[in-house]
């Protein structure tokens, strides 16, 4: 079950012709894949396309009834070699993935697969994870298009604009015989916004029947003699195909083509940002009257020679706006101009960045300079962003110290089971020493991150274990450690890694980190989930897995927050004379999704008068000396800091906020680190049985008698009544203080 | 028309870090201008960095409209990013969020509304420092005003808690409150409500009010001449780093919010002159006497500081160990030349000699442990109604040093030679124990151990504490008439001895290092200032990398050898 629930926006995707449909971008999606046909649905989560996948699992009723087959696949290979249906039948299939690491992982089928061809529409719908908040290596999918030959679409950001799309690309695929790839970029997949639908269309044929009347056709197989024959097809006939659909359907877009002797060619994907930053200069409205001529291009690959000959003629200079380098379709449009003898100079990465997101200031900064180049008189406005940032009119203009804003990385949330892994594991490093760590990709990686800090490496999902595969060596005297999560795992992790841990007989420990979910792409099921699934096999053990792999030393721990077992653990297995590779599986179910679950499941305990304890943990204000070592082996966020309530102490002491979940971990910590004795737990509980109640009355007597002298002594030393004075003044820097500031408010 | 003609939508962003509601923020926002008839467009950025990380939300306003003609769209192009200095609404769910977002230039003093929870969640920076790692909040609400055409402050976070909600929904009422955006209070209620559950809509509801009703506190526009706290404010668009061609409209309001450090600081001085007017109203009976010698022997500025001192020793140990303490601090304040000014060398000796003095031991933590006005606190905090039934545990985890420590010397010392000792303390506590204090047996070990302090002057560690406490004390004494600023600093150095096992340790060593420091920066000018740098150092981590490079930049390399 997944971390966000689609189920009521689904049930717009039963909407009719004619009606409109509001949604965000990944739901216009999945409208438009049922709109045209769709026989097959597959993919892999991962941002910024998990929703898609929750979308569509969400949608299975739906999919059902219009017989479009639908699976979660194992990893991205799986999805783009699932496309391999439409090769030889008239079937629309469409796979998603995040890129460019999961058509990383998906090329080997991609490439096969364009080399072939297909009969029936094959989309790959890419969520390009690049610019702000993207959390991969930063390189474009135009690569894999080029190299491939599939078509690379990249509307513009707008969900009609967005579903036609879906739609042509289907369209395009079948005339040219070509995979396409759907490029949607990373704020695309929660864009908001509506279009007219249509009605749904069930596949013209199905799954079912073509898997009842097989077919074969050998020139479509990768093999010599055809694949030779296969790239010789893709130039002189699936090429041109393409080209004329693409002109025919005019899927490009000119805008104000005569409006002048410039001009602007764009991604589709940056039209939006174009707009406004003409807007910006005087040069265009809200509608996208632009006074500059531009070409938008909503196929980026193949680029169309004709069009873009078109509409440099007759002008002296046109802009290129590309995001990502290398700059690809800036060397392609050099080439075409220059083949063709024309004149216009081409303008790109010399105005705008050569690398990195095109926000709205690199795209206004770049077309200004264009624009003042060849037409000042253009512009008419000068937004203030333009300005040098030490002008004090810039928005750029220092404003803030830089040294009280602080990066803010993303980690670990409260109460993840993965914390006291890591605790751990530093602590077991205490007495081992350190080790070279290779780290995977999952939440876990947030280990390279303070307050943690382990983690010298990750090459890719999955390939923690392998990342770690040549530091093997008999005469060191201490192993490696690899870090897997069960997502990576299941994806690949099992092979690359395990399998060839065991046949390398390599000496490493490898911790695969089992929350029963695909945690960080959105809370997925995965082979070894723990919850029984109505769609899925699910509760496939890991340690089940890497034994019947070969691997002798494995363990599972089922209880993560026993901080101080899982260390002697990591000692023994770190030490052991035992050959091969030592697993161990660390279980405990992620907490985001836990508490997803139990909270309401709580809530409705105690409105239903059973009783229930509900643990938070605290720490004593006065026991604390303020050393924040529990933050440095923890890290949680609800474990931060307040001003000293002692106003003779100076230093910010520890404090347990609100947010607590109880999960233990600062307890287990303070036990396995020897730290403090100010941590304590309070249980509270709901619906008290009576013997509850008889024992809390026997308990309180007795606590009162035994506390009597203690506080009888006190009285003599401190001030009663009115303590507030010597005990409740707060000493801390004035400043911090002011971060606790409450209620009314602060106005300039 | 255009953008300059005002053709332009009205633009929202809102920073918010994961968990915080900020999509559902921002989905309350576009749904509020559809339902008016707005065209709204809203985008976020999904993927790890909502996994307790920073992360941004943006919402464009489009008005009604008929369209944009022939050749153009029908509906507006709006854009997916923000646009520096084309804001006019920021929402932060916290205050370094919003420094985060006058750092990125998304608020400027011409356009932008900023709405801004006071509330800090420190980041793991400031959170994993060994002594106050906090940036400076005054600075960044002093940036937030400035930096803004119109500042809506207030901790939204406080009050989305105290109506169990989320603060999304008190930012949603700040926003309707701030008339950002032409839309009533009714119209924003219902983007609420027909949204989600209804039970969960109440509580949204509630601290939607909470939040409304705040932020127009906030924003209350002054009336002539009003200045704050009493001094004439005049504020300029250049003082304000303003666009000079735009003209910057400033709204100020009466009603601040309560600093807290203002009223610390407010309480402070009621309790100084308190401690000048009637000193023994401060302490205890049995102090009385105590703090009348302070009155009549010591320096007036330090006398506050020294009556809690002496609660604090005689809470520790008994009246005698007060008497100790204040012929300690009677060593420092006679060499004190300020004696009858400031008195910071007295203050400072009055306020670590009692700390260094009422260090954490068994005995003592056990007596923490065990007050009932702790149990209430802790109470308190676990949120648990007056008749609720509640347990509290305690995390503990003797080393075999903190109980030999408090044994009678000789005991302690042979014990902590005895192996077998060791092993039987290992057996029982290298698990760490779990004590329930509100057990019957819990309850009677704490107290009882608490009750062991009479026994504390026999212990090993209470002679080994006096004599470094002495010794420490003469090398101030001694230092004093030469150099009292240096003198000062080194009583400051016992703020590095903290925490306990091996974060105690690991002070104890780098006190050692800043006493060597201080007798061969003894003589030299600025000795008072390099040893508060080389004391910094010495809080910024826990293998001491820090202080040794700041003793190696000063040439003192070689006292760590």
């Amino acid at each position: 079950m997944a971390e966000r629930s689609f189920a009521q926006e689904v049930l717009a995707l039963r909407q009719g012709a004619g009606t409109t449909f509001r949604g965000e971008g990944i739901l216009a999606v999945t409208k438009a894949l049922l709109q045209s046909g769709v026989a097959y649905v597959g993919g892999y989560q991962g941002a910024p396309i998990s929703h898609l996948m929750d979308v569509l699992g969400d949608a299975h009723e739906i999919l059902e009834e219009l017989d479009v087959y639908f699976e979660n696949s194992a990893s991205e290979a799986t999805a783009a070699a699932m496309l391999a249906a439409s090769v030889h039948y008239p079937l629309r299939g469409a796979v998603t993935f995040k890129s460019t690491v999961g058509t990383n992982v998906a090329s080997d089928a991609l490439a096969n697969l364009s080399s072939g061809g297909v009969t029936g529409g094959a989309l790959v719908i890419v969520g390009e994870d690049y610019g702000e908040g993207s959390s991969i290596m930063q390189e474009r999918s135009h690569a894999f298009a080029m190299k491939s030959q599939m078509w690379l679409l990249d509307p513009r950001p707008n969900l009609t604009a967005i579903v036609e799309a879906v739609e042509s690309g289907f369209e395009l695929s079948e005339v040219s015989n070509t995979p396409v790839m759907l490029q949607l970029r990373l704020r695309s997949c929660h864009l908001t916004g509506s279009f007219v639908a249509k009605d749904n269309k069930r596949p013209p044929m199905t799954v079912t029947d073509a898997v009842e009347n097989p077919k074969r056709d050998v020139s479509r197989i990768v093999l010599p003699p055809a694949s030779f024959l296969h790239e010789q097809e893709k130039i002189t006939h699936r090429w041109p195909a393409a080209v004329k659909f693409i002109q025919e359907r005019g899927m490009n877009e000119f805008f104000a083509e005569d409006a002048a002797d410039i001009g602007i060619i764009v991604q589709g994907g940056l039209y939006n940002t174009l707009n406004r930053a003409l807007e910006l200069l005087g040069c265009s409205d809200a509608f996208g009257n632009s006074a500059i001529p531009l070409y938008c291009m909503n196929v980026t690959y193949p680029i169309v020679n004709d069009e873009v000959l078109r509409f440099c003629e007759g002008k002296r200079a046109v802009l290129l706006l590309e995001e990502g380098q290398p700059d690809y379709i800036e060397q392609s449009l050099n080439a075409i101009l220059r083949r063709a003898g024309a004149t216009a100079a081409l303008h790109g990465k010399d105005l705008l960045p050569v690398a990195g997101e095109y926000t709205p200031t690199a795209v206004t900064r770049g077309v200004a300079a264009f624009l003042k180049k060849y037409r000042p008189e253009a512009v008419t406005s000068e937004p203030a962003l333009l300005r040098p940032d030490t002008d004090p009119g810039s928005p750029f203009a220092p404003r803030v110290e830089p040294a009280v804003v602080q990066p803010r990385p993303p980690g670990l949330c409260t109460g993840c089971p993965e914390r006291p892994i890591f605790s751990a594991l530093k602590l077991a490093e205490r007495e081992t020493g350190q080790h070279h760590i290779s780290a995977d990709i999952g939440c876990h990686l947030f280990s390279i991150n303070a307050p943690f800090n382990l983690g010298a490496t990750t090459m890719g999902y999955g390939l923690g274990s392998a990342g770690g595969a040549a530091l093997n060596s008999k005469d060191a005297d201490r192993r490696t450690i690899a870090i897997m999560g069960d997502g990576g795992f299941w994806h690949n992790g099992l092979t690359s890694g395990v399998g060839n841990a065991v046949f390398n007989k390599n000496d490493q420990l490898l911790v695969v980190v089992d929350n029963a979910y695909s945690a960080a792409t959105g809370g997925q099921d995965v082979l070894s989930s723990q919850a029984q699934s109505p769609l899925r096999s699910t509760q496939h053990p890991i340690e089940k897995a890497v034994r019947g792999i070969g691997v002798k030393w494995a363990t599972t721990v089922t209880n993560t927050f026993k901080v101080a077992e899982l260390r002697d653990l990591f000692i023994h297995a770190l030490t052991t004379d035992e050959p091969g590779p030592k697993v161990i599986v660390a279980q405990s179910e992620c907490q985001l999704n836990r508490q997803r679950r139990v909270a309401p499941e709580r809530a409705q305990a105690i409105s239903d008068g059973k009783r229930i304890v509900k643990e938070r943990f605290g720490v004593d204000a006065e026991t604390c000396t303020g050393d924040h070592a529990c933050i440095r082996i923890s890290g949680c966020p609800s474990l931060t800091i307040k001003p000293n309530p002692d106003p003779m102490r100076i230093d910010p002491v520890a404090t347990v906020t609100d947010s607590c979940v109880g999960c233990g971990v600062c307890g287990a910590n303070a036990h396995a680190a020897s730290l403090c004795p100010s941590f304590y737990r309070t249980d509270v509980v709901f619906n008290p049985t009576r013997r509850d109640k008889a024992l809390a009355k026997v308990r309180n007597g007795w606590i009162s008698m035994l506390s009597k002298g203690i506080e009888r002594r006190a009285a003599g030393i401190e001030v009663s009544g009115d303590p507030g004075d010597l005990t409740v003044l707060d000493p801390a820097p004035a400043a911090a203080r002011a971060a606790h500031s409450s209620h009314a408010g602060v106005s300039a | 028309m255009s953008w300059t003609d005002g053709q332009r939508p009205i633009t929202v962003a809102v920073l918010a870090m994961g968990g915080e509601g900020g999509g559902v923020l921002s989905g309350w926002i576009a749904s509020l201008g559809e339902a008016q008839g707005w065209t709204s467009q809203s985008t976020s950025v999904a993927g790890v960095a909502q996994r307790t990380g920073a992360t941004i939300y943006y919402v464009e306003l489009f008005p009604p409209h008929e369209g944009g003609g022939t050749d153009a769209r029908q509906e507006p192009v709006l854009s997916m990013m923000p646009t520096p200095g084309e804001v006019d609404v920021v929402i932060a769910s916290e205050l370094m969020e919003a420094g985060r977002a006058v750092q990125r230039g998304f608020v400027t003093p011409d356009r932008t509304t900023l709405i801004a929870s006071t509330n800090r969640v420190y980041s793991i920076t400031e959170r994993s420092t060994l002594g106050d790692g906090r940036v400076d909040s005054q600075a960044l609400i002093t940036a937030a005003g400035a930096a803004s055409r119109h500042f809506v402050g207030a901790d939204f976070m406080a009050l989305a808690l105290a109506a169990k909600s989320v603060i999304s929904a008190s930012l949603f009422g700040a926003l309707a409150a701030s008339g950002a955006l032409p839309f009533s209070r009714e119209e924003f209620e219902a983007a609420i409500t027909q949204t989600g559950k209804a039970k969960k809509a109440d509580a949204s509801l509630r601290a939607f009010a909470a939040g409304f009703e705040a932020a127009q506190g906030a924003t209350e526009p002054p009336p002539e001449g009003a200045t704050l706290d009493g001094t004439p404010i005049t504020v300029d668009a250049e003082q304000l780093n303003a666009r000079p061609r735009n003209p910057v409209p400033v709204m100020l309001s009466l009603r601040r919010p309560p600093d807290p450090a203002e009223e610390a600081a407010r309480a402070e001085a009621a309790a100084q002159e308190r401690a000048l007017a009637d000193p023994t109203s401060l302490v205890g009976r049995e102090l009385h006497g105590h703090a009348r010698r302070v009155a009549a022997d010591f320096p007036h500025a330090a006398r506050l500081m020294l009556l809690r001192g002496l609660q604090r020793t005689a809470l520790y140990q008994d009246l005698a160990y007060s008497d100790r303490y204040l012929a300690r601090v009677a060593r420092v304040a006679a060499v004190d030349p300020d004696r009858d000014g400031e008195a910071v060398m007295t203050t400072e000796a009055a306020r670590h000699v009692a700390l260094w003095m009422c260090y954490h031991d068994t005995i003592h933590v056990a007596l923490q442990k065990t007050r009932q006005e702790r149990l209430q606190r802790v109470r308190d905090e676990a949120g648990a109604d007056p008749e609720q039934l509640m347990q509290v545990r305690e995390f503990l985890h003797p080393q075999i040093d903190e109980i030999t420590d408090t044994m009678p010397t000789a005991l302690g010392a042979r014990l902590a030679k005895s192996a077998v000792f060791g092993k039987v303390v290992h057996a029982v506590t290298h698990k760490g124990m779990v004590v329930n204090t509100t057990s019957a047996s819990g309850y009677a070990t704490l107290s009882a151990i608490a009750r062991l302090r009479p026994m504390r002057p026999r212990s090993l560690r209470f002679g080994r504490e006096q004599q470094f406490i002495d010794a420490w004390l003469d090398l101030a004494v001694d230092i004093a008439p030469q150099d009292p600023d240096l003198a000062t600093e080194i009583i400051r150095c016992e703020r590095v001895l903290k925490g306990y096992g091996q974060t105690h340790e690991h002070g104890q060593e780098s006190f050692g290092l800043l006493i060597e420091a201080a007798k061969r920066l003894r003589g030299q000018e600025g000795a008072a200032r390099q040893l508060a740098r080389l004391k910094e150092a010495a809080l910024v981590d826990e293998d001491g990398a820090a202080l040794r490079s700041a003793l190696a930049n000063v040439g003192l390399a070689d006292v760590v050898a």
